[in-house]
């Protein structure tokens, strides 16, 4: 579904990522992590063409990212993001921010996408809330319904980028049980988080990053129970201490 | 002060007998208001288009943007005007001058005067615009593109609503700007407000009633812009962000 292959990206003389290679084949949660810094949202946001890369290659379900020739738009359109700080559109209502991508880019009914994005909304649990705008939901009720917006595109694999770490931490929980439930129906999700419990329970493979290098790249068992590197290990002796 | 109010003055009419002296001041602020909402309408136009061309990620239109809206707001608005009127008619296509040459004398001072005004005020948009757009978290753009909305749309549905209403205070001032900025244009004949007070007083001797009333006009003018933009901005405010409820 996913092949990075040898990414590197600089800004200047400063390499964000190097040589970055793995894949994500269909249904496989992924999460990655490392320090802040290590270049784990860059790369995730190379996925989908956010941040351009110098060198190496991504194909996403059979399209090059790279490539100047890929029509960007219509990739992303199928590749649903999750962003850190939410990013829901705040000048529309939630039943707006649900709908106007399906109409104005997937070229669906006003009516059709409405109804799809309520049906997401229910399952994220917030039907009740869709009259009103995203100031006035909590920051865990704006990441869900961030959720259901990227979903009411049918995308072919979701992207998520620190979904948690912008949140109280009672609304952590939240969050993470609708990304476990979408992990478990089969959602092929590449997740930058350094919440290790959803990595526990749901996760396929870690990545783990520091200086812009993927350090390891391991079945969560083999990653929790025994990591390789000396920076895997004291990383998470200091995040799992707590 | 030995000075002879008289108010009744308006009522008189003129020495040339085409209306009284208030038909004058009627005509004046009709001019004015004519002129500065067609300028407005035209640099609210040009002034959102360079604003998002200022914060585009290619090279060339970004530079090009910027150099409109140095050249626009870095030059006097009296040596502009003066420009349009005297110095542009000579420059272009000899055709194109001389049909506006030709044209009614009102009608050249008119275009000169919106043309003019239309330009400087759409350079001060453009900087509000640029700033309304960056002021907005990065997020927002990348949220946009990430559901495959090709950057025209992003602009569109995403970042300029929200931009146009955090810059609504600036933008009002602008459009107060542009009444009072019109005055300038009385030095090329034309006959807006100012330029018919002092007719008034080159007629009259009445220098007391005449500005007077010519103040009381453009306070007046501001005060509806002001009330008006005030319910616009009330009306688009968005639920829960920045002071909505």
């Amino acid at each position: 579904m996913i092949q990075i292959s040898h990414v590197s990206k600089n800004y200047g003389s400063f390499d964000v990522l190097k040589d970055c290679s793995t894949t994500v084949s269909k249904g496989e949660v992924i999460v990655v992590c490392g320090p802040s810094g290590s270049g784990k949202s860059t790369l995730i946001k190379c996925v989908n063409g956010l941040e351009p890369f110098q060198s190496g290659e991504i194909i996403v379900n059979g399209t090059s990212v790279g490539d100047p020739k890929t029509n960007l738009s219509k990739l992303r359109a199928h590749v649903g993001m999750v962003f850190q700080n939410f990013e829901l559109f705040p000048h529309m209502s939630i039943t707006q921010n649900l709908a106007i991508a399906q109409v104005k880019v997937l070229g669906r009914q006003q009516d059709e996408a409405i109804d799809k994005g309520l049906k997401l909304l229910d399952r994220v649990g917030l039907k009740a809330h869709a009259h009103k705008f995203p100031g006035q939901l909590s920051g865990g009720q704006q990441q869900r319904v961030a959720i259901a917006r990227a979903l009411a595109m049918d995308p072919i694999c979701m992207l998520f980028d620190e979904p948690t770490s912008a949140l109280d931490p009672e609304m952590v929980n939240e969050v993470l049980d609708v990304m476990t439930e979408l992990a478990q129906e089969g959602m092929t999700m590449m997740c930058v988080t350094h919440e290790m419990g959803f990595a526990k329970r749901v996760a396929n493979r870690v990545i783990f990053m520091d200086h812009g290098r993927i350090v390891e790249d391991d079945s969560k068992e083999a990653f929790f129970a025994n990591p390789r590197s000396e920076r895997a290990q004291q990383f998470l002796a200091k995040i799992l201490h707590h | 002060m030995n000075y002879q109010w008289n108010w009744s003055i308006f009522l008189q009419p003129t020495a040339v007998g085409d209306t009284t002296y208030l038909g004058w001041m009627f005509a004046g602020l009709q001019m004015t208001l004519m002129l500065s909402l067609c300028a407005w309408v035209l640099a609210l136009l040009l002034g959102a288009v360079v604003g998002v061309l200022r914060t585009v990620p290619n090279k060339v239109l970004s530079g090009l943007a910027t150099a409109y809206v140095e050249l626009f707001r870095n030059i006097p608005l009296l040596v502009q005007l003066f420009i349009w009127y005297f110095v542009m008619p000579e420059l272009v296509p000899q055709s194109l001058g001389d049909a506006y040459k030709q044209s009614h004398p009102v009608l050249q001072q008119f275009l000169a005067a919106m043309v003019c005004l239309a330009l400087f005020t759409s350079a001060r948009v453009a900087e509000q615009v640029r700033s309304g757009i960056n002021s907005l978290p990065k997020g927002q753009k990348n949220a946009g593109l990430a559901l495959g909305f090709t950057l025209p749309q992003v602009y569109r549905h995403v970042l300029l609503p929200m931009a146009f209403r955090l810059i609504m205070p600036p933008l009002t001032s602008e459009f107060l700007n542009i009444f009072k900025n019109s005055a300038v244009c009385s030095t090329i004949g034309l006959l807006e407000l100012a330029a018919q007070g002092r007719q008034l007083v080159d007629y009259t001797a009445q220098p007391y009633e005449s500005f007077i009333a010519v103040t009381i006009a453009y306070v007046a003018i501001n005060v509806v812009v002001m009330t008006l933009m005030k319910k616009l901005e009330d009306k688009v405010r968005v639920p829960g962000y920045m002071g909505g409820k």
